[in-house]
């Protein structure tokens, strides 16, 4: 399933972005298919989370270009993002801590009544929907999120993205506060949306996640690309080993 | 008693106050300031009772006076409830009521009486208009230095402090501009300033049917949904006490009456002697249906729009509401602007009562309306607070402030106590909030 496809979901193309004189991703291009889970790995500061927060609008690149569907986008700020049904879990899980589950979920979307004022009722209503679908053991709606477990919150936190219809999915450790249970929920829940078409950007540390999970995986070690390989044609050790020494198995080339 | 649906809510055994509390889903925060403004009152009352030869706190004509004094430090306190929830301060509020007073004074004495003729009835609302606008401009500039110079909003202000105060000295070279425009003198209250008996009455009853139907709206909203409904006894009692509570106030106001110079120069304008023991009530001050009005408008804005969503989300993590594509720095340049005129609002109650801008107008009022915020249960920390727990709050420091006044309390003394009373009353908070934990 590697060969070409036609014209990728997204593609990021030769990003740059540097703080401070320190360039934290460096000429990046990596790309997605719909369909498509694609693991972005490397070790903390290698720039990962900075070149998905390029697409997410959280942060804006130097120099490259953003393509989805082959055609180039401005995402200068979150709400361009969205506007492309981006969605992104970050790792911090962007939760305000004093408002309920639901007004986390439709935080920046919320739903509005015929004279524009929030329709509280609904969103909660709404909220339950999704929660039962996702995390059916999930009751506490009315309290704050801080009063939730991590396993909660994640659930929150992956709600909000699952339930405006993304087509464009990132994912940034999702499962690095998870219970195994609950790792298991999320790993599920992943196969079933690529089965649904979503393409996914999969920042993971867990390389037995990585094998289970993705299709393909790039790897960035201090802000330049690796290597993009299929991970059916490759190892577990192929991986560890771009990660770790930055090189490039030959046979995947 | 037996709804079914609220047995999920009380699982466990409790105790019946717990189970009251419970099931009628009453802010503990609330009891605590309700139950302090009951001492309090009580407190004075006795005292005077005993002391001075006669109580003089719980009497219509003290609570009347002292719902006017709390009006422009609660229109303040509601716009400062927002500020501080976004993890900011304001301490330029009682410098812009200065400000926006001597503006509105030169305005309404010496430039528009020229232009429309004295007592021209679009004077007062020219002027109010003015003085807000020139708040919410003032206002928005500190928002706009805080959110986009990054300069910390206690700087921007503490400056806006100094500078603006100056700036109301500066305007007259410090005079005192009086008398202010009949009409807009009235927004600050006093016998012509109230809307008497009837109108008290209207605006109670219409209080009354407004609460029940926010009770019935809220019922038929949660079962539209499925949602448990609290228990019909605990929805009636919170409404029966709510509605209770404005016809208390209707009748303390009502009983309140003109005093005998106010009749004798009310009859001799209509050139009539002055009936034996005729009866005019007070009624509700305008510059209290102005706060009530105020809080109305606020608890709305916070808790069923975008923007007060917002406000609340940016004050519990700033990152994640940027994330979520919320622009926090207008944001805070939009909160600034509106508690700059609130301020100016502020400025219309306090300058029409005085009947006169001066440029000591609102010296000190920024840390009664921080306190006020912040006693009625407002976090420092972000995120959490309340708009009718500013304006009780507010009451509460009036209330002690006037009660020392009432009982012949030096100033300085005065200072003490509310300095300890606000101390006491944030560390009872957090230590509450700790144990609810």
């Amino acid at each position: 399933m590697t060969t070409n496809r036609g014209t990728p979901l997204v593609e990021l193309r030769d990003i740059s972005i540097s703080f401070g004189g320190i360039k934290a991703v460096d000429h990046v291009t990596v790309d997605l298919y719909p369909g498509e889970v694609v693991g972005l790995l490397g070790h903390n500061g290698a720039g990962k989370s900075t070149l998905i927060k390029c697409l997410s609008g959280a942060y804006q690149a130097d120099s490259g270009d953003i393509l989805i569907n082959g055609a180039k986008v401005e995402i200068t700020n979150p709400r361009d993002a969205r506007a492309q049904n981006i969605e992104t879990i970050y790792q911090t899980l962007a939760l305000a801590d004093n408002l309920d589950a639901a007004s986390n979920l439709f935080l920046g979307r919320e739903l509005v009544n015929g004279m524009g004022f929030v329709d509280e009722a609904k969103m909660e209503a709404e909220t339950r929907k999704i929660m039962h679908r996702l995390n059916p053991n999930f009751k506490k709606f009315s309290v704050p999120v801080n009063a939730l477990s991590g396993g909660q919150r994640q659930s929150v936190a992956i709600a909000r993205a699952v339930y405006f219809n993304a087509r464009i999915l990132i994912m940034d450790e999702p499962t690095a506060a998870l219970g195994p249970h609950e790792t298991q929920m999320v790993s599920e829940l992943i196969q079933e949306l690529k089965a649904q078409g979503l393409g996914i950007f999969l920042i993971e540390h867990d390389i037995h996640n990585v094998m289970k999970l993705c299709d393909r995986a790039s790897v960035m070690k201090n802000g330049q690309l690796v290597g993009t390989v299929n991970v059916a044609d490759v190892t577990d050790e192929d991986i560890l080993s771009m990660i770790i020494l930055g090189k490039k198995p030959a046979k995947a080339a | 008693m037996t709804d079914t649906s609220h047995k999920t809510q009380t699982t466990d055994r409790v105790g019946p106050v717990a189970h009251f509390m419970r099931a009628t889903e009453i802010d503990p925060r609330l009891l605590g300031m309700v139950g302090a403004l009951v001492l309090i009152g009580v407190g004075f009352h006795v005292y005077s009772a005993l002391y001075m030869g006669g109580g003089t706190f719980l009497t219509p004509r003290n609570l009347w006076n002292l719902s006017v004094q709390t009006a422009s430090i609660g229109i303040m306190a509601t716009g400062m409830v927002l500020v501080i929830i976004t993890r900011n301060i304001d301490l330029s509020v009682g410098s812009l009521v200065g400000v926006t007073a001597m503006i509105m004074g030169i305005l309404q004495v010496e430039i528009l009486p020229k232009y429309l003729g004295l007592g021209s009835p679009y004077i007062w609302i020219i002027t109010l208009v003015v003085g807000i606008v020139a708040g919410t401009l003032i206002g928005a500039f500190h928002g706009w230095l805080t959110a986009f110079c990054d300069i910390p909003s206690f700087i921007v202000t503490l400056g806006g402090l100094l500078i603006w105060r100056s700036a109301a000295f500066l305007v007259a070279n410090g005079k005192t501009i009086s008398p202010v425009d009949e009409t807009f003198a009235l927004l600050g209250g006093g016998p012509y300033g109230a809307i008497g008996a009837t109108g008290s009455w209207i605006v109670g009853l219409l209080a009354c049917a407004g609460l029940i139907w926010l009770a019935f709206r809220s019922r038929s909203n949660r079962r539209m949904h499925g949602f448990a409904l609290r228990p019909v006894w605990a929805e009636g009692i919170m409404t029966v006490l709510a509605c209770g509570l404005v016809i208390g106030a209707v009748l303390v106001v009502n009983a309140y009456p003109w005093p005998k110079g106010i009749l004798t120069q009310y009859y001799g304008k209509l050139g009539q002697p002055v009936p034996d023991g005729v009866f005019i009530s007070h009624g509700f001050a305008y510059p209290v249906l102005i706060l009530v009005a105020v809080g109305v408008v606020m608890s709305i804005l916070m808790k069923s729009t975008r923007f007060g969503r917002y406000v609340f989300a940016i004050g519990g993590n700033p990152e994640a509401a940027a994330l979520a594509g919320i622009n926090t720095r207008s944001m805070t340049v939009k909160i600034f602007a509106l508690m700059g005129g609130l301020s100016g609002l502020a400025g219309v109650v306090a300058s029409a009562r005085l009947n006169s801008a001066t440029n000591a107008l609102g010296v000190g009022d920024e840390l009664f309306v921080i306190a006020a915020a912040v006693i009625g249960g407002t976090s420092l920390a972000g995120g959490v607070g309340t708009i009718y727990g500013a304006i009780l709050g507010a009451l509460v420091m009036k209330s002690l402030q006037t009660g020392m006044v009432l009982i012949g309390f030096d100033t300085a003394v005065q200072n003490m106590v509310v300095g300890a009373v606000l101390v006491l009353a944030v560390w009872l908070d957090n230590t509450y909030r700790k144990r609810i934990k």
